[in-house]
């Protein structure tokens, strides 16, 4: 963004050094290296730069210069969802920080622990439509846990410990810390808190001990039983204690788009993902079960679809989750438990050593295998086209399973999602809550700074590519070895998918015309592209790719234009009506 | 609630944002500077009003949340209403405003200015006692609630 004129200089050394204080931008970079950030991804501009200056001075941690505010705040989120730790990004006022605003709404649908930085115009222009002003405390308001503007240098570094704290703590979520331009050229004594207290939040840790023993005496009792678990899992860091406690009593298990790899995708007691492109055994398990636990879940509307017809079954429902506000919300729950996923996991498996008598099961394991003898996923594989879920398991076997997986939104999302088979939590990297189109390159260098050998793969669509397609810039400069494997099939195949179905054909604008050629696209950036036409291609294309373990490789599979997603369940109707195959409406019936 | 600026702007926000009713909303500091104190007026079903004391509660801002109909508790509005005080509505107005226990607080050739406090259905009560083309302006505080007897709000 363009730089600001007229604004005080940061104070001189001279002066840092006579009153024992530092510039406020200096403050924020102290805050940054107490709280062990490695890295900050941002766009410099105006209002920040007096911290960029300071940025330049430091070695405690990496800036990442993206080539757009929105990726920075993904990169920053996948940097997150990947390590468990707080992401950072850094951003100007105005333009800057309205350009985070998608990335910050996409961080708190889906929990994801982040602090933003925003420049704000210097205190004296707030209010007077000053050049790149923007309220961000306003406009962010809704979408984020908290937000702060910082008015006082006095108090950049006890707002910048309350937003850590705030951001990693309870149901973790994106906090905004917005800090005028002249507050980052004051002077202050630099004083970070060690610790946080507030009157108005103290997030609930443990749970209940009685609702534990009551939840733990009920999924005893279960003749039916189903555990369905979700985001929160993963964020919680509770998967080692859900699979103790499933493996434990041999319950089915599924997930949902959110929670994959919580629970292990390849292990016999998985049923698969729930919900709207959910597996038939899942789905017909989570509305079939007598008593359901729900762990770090909410029950949302593409996964249970209509709250009526799921409630249209009796079952008794435990849900463990840290948010109460998630609890009840679109179905009363009779057993909730307001805690950590982690801490509450450990003390069922506690409880659960002490308890015997477990009912006998194995009818409901023989009714969940006679639904799985439907084999909702099986689909007719081509040599003439490639179909995209072909790719997907190729892609699963030559990553062994082990692969960060980022996806874009679309179709390709939930092919990647039904076709890698995820085993560990934290590897699955996609927007699931709010669905942003153009998330997947920037998770996907996240995922990459994170770890910094490891096998990231970008799973994603001509159309969602082209929405971040300027971070192949950052991925040249930064010389991250992503592979991008683009299912192209030139349309926006979820959009086509839902004209197909509902609007008779008639496909309003979801065609993608004067596609570039991306692997030119790619070449002119230094990296490798490759186009792959036919399904007797596709296995050895990936091995060359992932055997090109310091280059960027973009692959362009040029796709059955016709393949929908399925098993699939429309919008608003519930998990009895699954649709296998087009023209081929199940209604489950007993 | 914590007594800062944009506090008031999140749970308006949150009442628009989740499509909840408010009926009124009063706030003022408290004895603590530090704290601001809310009344909200709203309806909904109690698996609504559930999620409203969860979703406040989830606010940073907020310290403490209290449904005043767990218990008993007593309400007050504040109305200041301008009517017409010509000479053949003046006895009426006056009399009416006894009945209750209203006060007129400023007089004008023409008309009277009635301060009246009480529940808000007593407020409404008045409006509808009183003779409609009298009314020349109303202004209403909304709803300020407290717990009866010793049942108190403290952090």
């Amino acid at each position: 963004m363009d730089s600001q004129n007229n604004n005080p200089a940061p104070a001189s050394r001279d002066q840092i050094n006579a009153n024992h204080t530092i510039t406020g931008a200096e403050i924020v970079i102290r805050c940054l290296n107490e709280e062990k950030v490695k890295f900050v991804f941002g766009y410099p501009g105006g209002a920040v730069l007096h911290i960029y200056d300071e940025i330049y001075k430091q070695n405690g941690f990496k800036h990442i210069l993206v080539r757009h505010e929105q990726a920075a705040v993904h990169a920053a989120d996948a940097y997150s969802r990947a390590t468990g730790t707080v992401g950072v990004a850094l951003v100007t006022s105005g333009p800057g920080a309205t350009n985070a605003v998608t990335g910050i709404a996409t961080a708190y649908m889906d929990s994801i622990p982040l602090v933003v930085i925003s420049g704000q115009v210097p205190v004296p222009a707030i209010g007077l439509d000053a050049f790149q002003e923007v309220d961000m405390v306003g406009v962010t308001r809704p979408c984020v846990k908290h937000n702060f503007l910082v008015k006082d240098v006095k108090d950049i570094a006890a707002t910048m410990k309350k937003a850590f704290y705030i951001a990693a703590t309870g149901r973790p979520g994106p906090v905004v810390v917005d800090i005028p331009k002249d507050i980052t050229a004051q002077l202050a004594e630099y004083i970070y808190p060690k610790t946080v207290e507030m009157r108005s939040y103290s997030p609930v840790l443990k749970g209940h001990s009685g609702q534990i023993k009551k939840a733990i005496k009920l999924l005893l009792e279960a003749k039916r039983p189903m555990i369905y678990t979700g985001g929160g899992l993963v964020l919680g860091d509770g998967a080692p204690e859900l699979v103790k406690l499933a493996r434990a009593l041999n319950y089915p298990v599924t997930s949902t788009l959110m929670g994959l790899g919580g629970y292990p995708a390849s292990d016999k007691q998985f049923l698969g993902m729930l919900g709207m492109h959910g597996t038939y055994e899942a789905n017909l398990a989570m509305q079939n079960c007598d008593v359901l636990i729900a762990v770090g879940a909410r029950f949302d509307d593409r996964v249970i679809g209509d709250p009526q017809d799921f409630l249209s079954k009796k079952r008794t429902i435990i849900h463990i989750d840290v948010d109460p506000s998630s609890i009840s919300k679109r179905v009363k729950v009779d057993v909730p438990i307001v805690g950590h996923v982690q801490s509450v996991l450990t003390e069922m498996n506690e409880v659960l050593t002490t308890e015997k008598s477990q009912n006998d099961i194995s009818a409901w394991w023989k009714q969940i295998d006679e639904w799985r003898g439907v084999k909702s996923m099986v689909y007719k594989n081509s040599d003439i086209l490639i179909k995209p879920q072909y790719v997907i398991e190729k892609l699963w076997e030559v990553t062994k399973g082990e692969a960060y997986v980022t996806s874009d939104v679309g179709q390709h999302q939930m092919w990647a999602a039904q076709y890698y088979k995820f085993d560990q939590p934290r590897r699955w990297i996609n927007s699931g809550g709010l669905g942003t189109m153009g998330v997947g390159l920037p998770y996907a260098m996240g995922c990459q700074f994170a770890d910094k050998n490891a096998q990231v793969a970008c799973v994603t669509g001509e159309g969602s590519i082209q929405m971040n397609i300027q971070e192949l810039s950052t991925c040249a400069q930064y010389g991250l070895p992503i592979k991008v494997i683009m299912l192209n099939n030139r349309y926006l195949g979820m959009v086509r998918q839902w004209q197909e179905f509902f609007y008779d054909n008639r496909y309003s604008e979801s065609y993608m015309d004067s596609l570039p050629d991306f692997v030119k696209l790619a070449e002119s950036y230094g990296h490798v592209g490759m186009k792959i036409t036919s399904p007797a291609d596709v296995e050895g294309a990936l091995k060359e790719a992932f055997a090109k373990k310091d280059k960027f490789v973009f692959m362009d599979f040029i796709t059955d234009q016709d393949e929908n997603v399925f098993p699939m369940i429309a919008a608003g109707k519930g998990l009895s009506d699954m649709v296998l195959k087009k023209d081929n409406k199940h209604r489950h019936e007993d | 609630m914590e007594n800062e600026a944009g506090a008031l702007s999140r749970v308006a926000g949150l009442f628009s944002a989740r499509g909840y009713n408010i009926e009124s909303l009063t706030v003022a500091v408290t004895e603590d500077p530090t704290l601001s104190r809310m009344t909200i007026v709203t309806t909904g079903s109690d698996e609504v009003i559930e999620q409203i004391i969860k979703q406040l509660n989830k606010l940073i801002d907020v310290v403490k949340v209290l449904d005043l109909n767990d218990g008993k508790y007593i309400e007050r509005e504040l109305m200041l209403v301008k009517v017409k005080a010509s000479a053949n509505f003046k006895d009426e107005m006056k009399r009416m405003c006894d009945i209750f226990r209203g006060r007129i607080i400023d007089v004008a050739d023409n008309s009277y200015t009635i301060e009246l406090t009480g529940s808000c259905s007593k407020l409404d009560a008045f409006l509808e006692a009183i003779d409609k083309t009298a009314i020349l302006e109303t202004v209403r505080t909304g709803a300020s609630g407290i717990g009866r007897g010793d049942r108190i709000l403290k952090i």
